[in-house]
């Protein structure tokens, strides 16, 4: 089978139990997507599946054929990082770095679902869109837990490169 | 996880005879299936099958397609604008991440979220029919208050199924041989009885295409979720409530329950107790009472008959003030 990860075309032989996040880890080299705990509880597998984060620890690698896949090594590298890590290194919105990865790559995925006008949880009105307070950006990654409790720097983090990215679009 | 052969269906009419366990979200599916709950020997995945619309019926309801995602829907506007009562009820559930993943049907067809069910060297009478339930008498504190038997006491635990059970929303389905039916969701789902391992009217091959929602309703939509954290938990009971006054009564009450029984949870003697009323503590009382006869704790999950009585409450209050 074929997958496209972070624009690159891959020939695969695998077994059809491979999760998404296996592949990528185990066979492709692609370890920045962490495994925390291969149930779809805790976001650091996060990846974007044609734009959407998604677990990737709760989805078939041989279901993703055709599909644009993206992962934390996708989003940019050491010397051309991507504002929403530059915002997390920034803020240190971390400690151990672990849950980072799916942080970002969520929190990627969870601004342009604000952009495209998604209402969340706590929206006081899902009729008429929102603007993206904390309150929305703590509701709207609930799905990214952080051991280390850096959730206020992450959010912080989340609001300037929400800012920045704006700035240029 | 066991292996399994995995197939593609590539039409509707044909997904039914591949004979083999379908696979949408796979975000319960395969949780299930990492600890060998289920351990299907062919995975039909239907991603591929044209149901990702969300289309107007020519009763001006909503035909949903089985493979809309949970955030699709909850995203839509005529969903926002017609149908609060779902979009809330799905934004209250699991996470972003799994809401672009899990889709309409198969969010019906989740599993409950028993300990028991999940640990494989624990009995379990809906995973291993005849083996026992571990939950009665041991950690119960998620579990049923109404509608359940002495086979099994689990709740289903979705949120959007019970916002549809108060929108009276029907279930689509293909069968294996082709032909079609519409289910009502009181018909669709089945109580634990003594065969708690059959949770619906689905039979082998028969695929959910999509859910009917009837024209929209008007008046107040509520969606009030009750659970250990303020996001990303299951429900310990949620209320779904659409209510309609007409000057200072009620003039149309629809009202479901989750966290408490094996589906979500429907008693029309409630909502034909609040018609014609004045709004009161009084009258929510009455319905709380109505609601709650039957309601029988476990022990750990003894709390939830208090907490449905005041969430009911603080929803019909809140459904009901400045209409
Ligand atoms: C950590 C976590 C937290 C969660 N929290 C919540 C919550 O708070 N509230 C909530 O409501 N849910 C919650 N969920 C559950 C989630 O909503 C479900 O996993 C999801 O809706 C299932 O949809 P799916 O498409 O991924 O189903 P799948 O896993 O693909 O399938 C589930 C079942 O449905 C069958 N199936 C799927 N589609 C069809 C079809 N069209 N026809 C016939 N059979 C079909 C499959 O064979 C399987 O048996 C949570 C899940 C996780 C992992
Ligand atoms: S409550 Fe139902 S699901 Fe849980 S152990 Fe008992 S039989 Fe199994
Ligand atoms: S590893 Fe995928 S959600 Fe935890
Ligand atoms: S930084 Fe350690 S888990 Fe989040």
């Amino acid at each position: 089978m074929k997958l496209t990860i972070n624009e690159v075309e891959h020939d695969l032989d695998i077994d059809t139990r491979t999760s998404l996040l296996d592949v990528c880890r185990d066979h492709l080299g692609l370890t920045g997507s962490k495994k925390g705990c291969d149930h779809g509880q805790c976001g650091a597998c996060t990846m974007l599946v044609n734009g959407r984060r998604i677990n990737s620890c709760l989805t078939l690698a041989v279901m993703h054929e055709g599909d644009v896949i993206t992962t934390i090594e996708g989003l940019g590298n050491p010397d051309d990082l991507h504002p929403m890590q530059e915002a997390f290194l920034h803020h240190d919105g971390f400690q151990c770095g672990y849950c980072t990865p799916g942080q970002i790559v969520s929190a990627v995925g969870m601004l342009s679902e604000v952009a495209d006008g998604w209402p969340s949880h706590v929206s006081a009105d899902v009729k008429n869109g929102t603007s993206l307070s904390g309150d929305e950006i703590r509701e709207r990654m609930s799905g990214n837990i952080c051991r280390c409790s850096a959730y206020p720097n992450i959010v912080d983090a989340i609001e300037t490169a929400s800012a920045k990215m704006k700035e240029t679009a | 996880m066991r292996p399994f052969e995995y197939t593609r269906a590539s039409d509707v009419a044909e997904a039914g005879r591949l004979t083999g366990r379908f696979i949408a979200g796979g975000t319960n599916l395969l949780d299930l299936m990492k600890l060998e709950v289920e351990t299907p020997a062919k995975l039909v995945d239907i991603t591929r099958l044209p149901l990702r619309d969300i289309e107007a019926t020519d009763d001006g309801g909503l035909r949903i397609g089985a493979l809309v995602s949970n955030s699709d829907l909850a995203a839509d506007s005529r969903i926002r604008n017609d149908y609060e009562v779902l979009s809330r009820a799905v934004l209250a559930g699991a996470s972003g991440q799994l809401r672009n993943k899990a889709t309409t049907g198969g969010n019906l067809l989740q599993r409950t979220r028993c300990g028991y069910f999940y640990e494989t060297s624990q009995p379990c009478n809906k995973r291993d029919p005849g083996s026992g339930c571990g939950a009665i008498g041991g950690f119960n504190r998620i579990h049923a208050i109404l509608g359940v038997s002495e086979h099994c006491i689990a709740t289903h635990p979705s949120d959007m199924a019970v916002a549809m059970r108060a929108l009276d929303a029907k279930v689509e389905t293909q069968k294996a041989d082709g032909s079609t039916r519409i289910l009502a969701l009181d018909d669709f789902y089945r109580l634990p009885g003594d065969t708690p391992d059959v949770e619906n009217a689905l039979e082998a091959g028969e695929l959910i295409t999509g859910v009917r929602l009837p024209k929209p309703v008007s008046g107040s939509h509520r969606y009030r979720k009750v659970r250990d954290r303020a996001s990303y938990a299951f429900a310990l009971i949620s209320v779904a409530a659409v209510v309609r006054m007409d000057g200072g009564t009620i003039a149309d009450a629809r009202l479901a329950l989750g966290g408490m029984a094996p589906m979500p949870w429907r008693d029309t003697a409630v909502e034909k107790a609040l018609i014609g009323q004045e709004p009161s503590m009084a009258t929510f009382e009455k319905a709380a009472d109505i609601l709650l006869a039957d309601a029988k704790g476990q022990g750990e999950n003894d709390f939830k008959i208090p907490l449905a009585r005041r969430t009911l409450k603080a929803v019909l209050a809140d459904a009901t003030k400045g209409a």
